[in-house]
């Protein structure tokens, strides 16, 4: 697999600070940021592991370590709340029968929570790898899933 | 009835944002022709004088920062535009750069131009990988047609770290490191992305520039407020009818922007509060609502006019309720490095979230409002020291909503 890691941070060895970069690339790919990949990234961008595990986990759109194929994120940021965003938590977690941070034993969805996404628009708010979907509803939910199933 | 006014947004649903030669056709790039005919240091006195402030929320005088720079010799110096916009409710930037991002590259070049840069960066955040395809697109396209001559423009993605929006944090993460802010001074200005005079400026900010070089500072400077002159692209959330984007002279007031704009409140309530310039703002009551948006007039107020969010709530919220949820927000992005920040928003967020169910006390009050006033000074960055604002405006103006959870 280190080989593998290695071809997906190649083309962002060279460019200053590329390792943010590496790391968008590699969630690309896999939906996650796998913990063995880490070391290939210390190693190509010459810093050590702790350092290269530090810069992955400070920021929260990148998640190490294995989660679902599709990654629902929940806005729960102010906007959001007032307009409901928990009676969205809750249709979601009912339809998926699973608790926001867990992902289902298909491997198929995994529940978050973010903070804003910037579709303040339509608020509330849920992405679907990365997709957005306003104005939700709890009635909305099993269509949202639907298309992923 | 108050009328909208198109600046930045002047060419939104005009032309093909994909499109360059729509741009061009528009007049664009003329203003970056004309830039570099003109003498330098006359440039940065022109966008000085149009009295141009920060977009971003700190409002600082544009032309002034870039001074800070155009002063150093350096063999490279960068220009970097900050579309890190994650201030809650806030999506302007978006909007910006979705519908005309040229106009964004060419207020990048002059700037480059003005403090002789020839390398630029575009900070976008992570949540808009969308938004990242049509500036590289439009990057692609610039390239081709060579107007951008000389001057190179990089996209890099954010990765979702609010505080990164903080000028030396998002610094840092270009550069591939945890997004942390740096002590100040030295400000990036004199030494920033790799220790070399950088220029951070917001989407909103580099999209003026070309049209303050086209028409001048004096037109810019006659558009709204005097202390912060010209347009504001503001967004509009929560009990609002119309939740909209709407870009507004600088001196509309917030009773204009939520009555003539957002067409009063869902079901004709009343309105409670409203928190201006995103989840980091003060809140404002009902009373204060004839105040003008334009920066010094919302300090003046305890307010901010931050990124223009414009969150409205209506009679029935529960200000308690809604604090909390944004004690919790700036306890998840509080970045650590700090005491003041790490502690003090773990405090008050406990704090709140305990007056939330009925389990706080009078003192609890005291000491929240104690340890938000240290938090204003003593924190290392804007996050911190904003970031009891909502709090501490609340306290003052909603005390009663605070006294009925009281146990």
């Amino acid at each position: 697999m280190l080989t593998v890691y290695q071809e997906i941070i190649s083309p962002y060895q060279y460019l200053p600070g590329g390792i943010i970069e590496a790391y968008h690339a590699m969630q690309k790919k896999y939906g996650y940021i796998p913990e063995d990949a880490i070391a290939a990234a210390a190693q190509a961008f010459n810093m050590s592991k702790a350092q290269a595990y530090g810069v992955a986990t400070f920021y929260s759109y990148f998640k190490v370590g294995k989660r679902g194929k599709n990654v629902i994120r929940i806005c729960e940021s102010a906007p959001c709340h007032i307009a409901g965003a928990d009676q969205v938590v809750a249709a979601l977690e009912k339809e998926l029968g699973i608790k926001m941070g867990e992902t289902t034993a298909d491997g198929k969805f995994t529940l978050e929570f973010t903070e804003c996404v910037g579709q303040c628009q339509a608020t509330p708010v849920i992405t679907v790898n990365s997709k957005p979907y306003g104005d939700l509803t709890a009635e909305k939910i099993p269509g949202v899933l639907a298309e992923y199933k | 009835m108050s009328e909208e006014m198109r600046v930045v947004l002047r060419n939104f649903g005009k032309i093909d944002p994909l499109n360059i030669d729509d741009y061009i056709n528009a007049g664009g790039y003329q203003s970056l022709a004309k830039a570099r005919s003109m003498n330098q240091s006359d440039l940065i006195d022109l966008v000085k004088q149009s009295g141009l402030r920060g977009r971003g929320g700190a409002g600082f005088n544009c032309g002034m920062k870039w001074s800070f720079s155009s002063q150093i010799a350096s063999e490279q110096k960068y220009v970097v535009c900050n579309a890190d916009e994650g201030e809650p409710g806030t999506y302007k930037d978006r909007i910006i750069m979705e519908n005309d991002p040229q106009s964004v590259l060419e207020g990048m070049a002059i700037c480059g131009y003005a403090i002789g840069s020839s390398k630029g960066y575009i900070y976008c955040r992570g949540e808009y990988p969308y938004v990242v395809e049509t500036l590289k697109k439009a990057i692609a396209q610039a390239k081709e047609k060579g107007v951008l001559d000389g001057f190179d423009i990089e996209v890099r993605m954010g990765a979702g770290a609010y505080v990164c929006g903080e000028e030396s944090a998002l610094i840092e993460s270009i550069e591939g490191h945890r997004g942390e802010p740096r002590f100040k001074p030295p400000f990036p200005p004199v030494s920033g992305l790799w220790g070399k005079p950088t220029i951070v400026n917001n989407v909103e900010t580099l999209a003026n520039i070309p049209v303050i070089v086209e028409k001048g500072s004096d037109w810019y400077k006659s558009i709204g407020a005097a202390g912060y002159p010209g347009t504001k692209v503001l967004t509009l959330t929560g009990d609002v009818a119309n939740r909209i984007f709407v870009e507004v002279p600088t001196n509309t007031t917030l009773r204009q922007v939520v009555y003539d704009f957002g067409g009063g409140l869902v079901g004709s309530k009343k309105i409670k509060a409203v928190q201006v310039g995103g989840t980091s703002g003060g809140f404002i009551p009902e009373t204060l609502l004839d105040t003008s948006i334009d920066f010094d007039s919302m300090a003046a107020k305890g307010a901010t006019l931050g990124s223009g969010a414009v969150l409205v709530m209506d009679e029935t919220r529960d200000i308690v309720d809604v604090i909390e949820r944004i004690t919790s927000f700036f306890e998840h992005e509080s970045c650590g490095k700090c005491a003041p920040c790490r502690e003090g928003t773990k405090r008050l967020h406990e704090t709140v979230h305990r007056l939330k169910k009925g389990q706080g006390i009078a003192s609890d009050l005291d000491n929240a409002e104690r340890l938000g006033t240290v938090m204003a000074r003593a924190c290392l960055c804007g996050l911190g020291q904003a970031a009891p604002a909502p709090f501490l405006t609340t306290l003052k103006h909603f005390q009663n909503d605070y006294a009925a959870k009281l146990n």
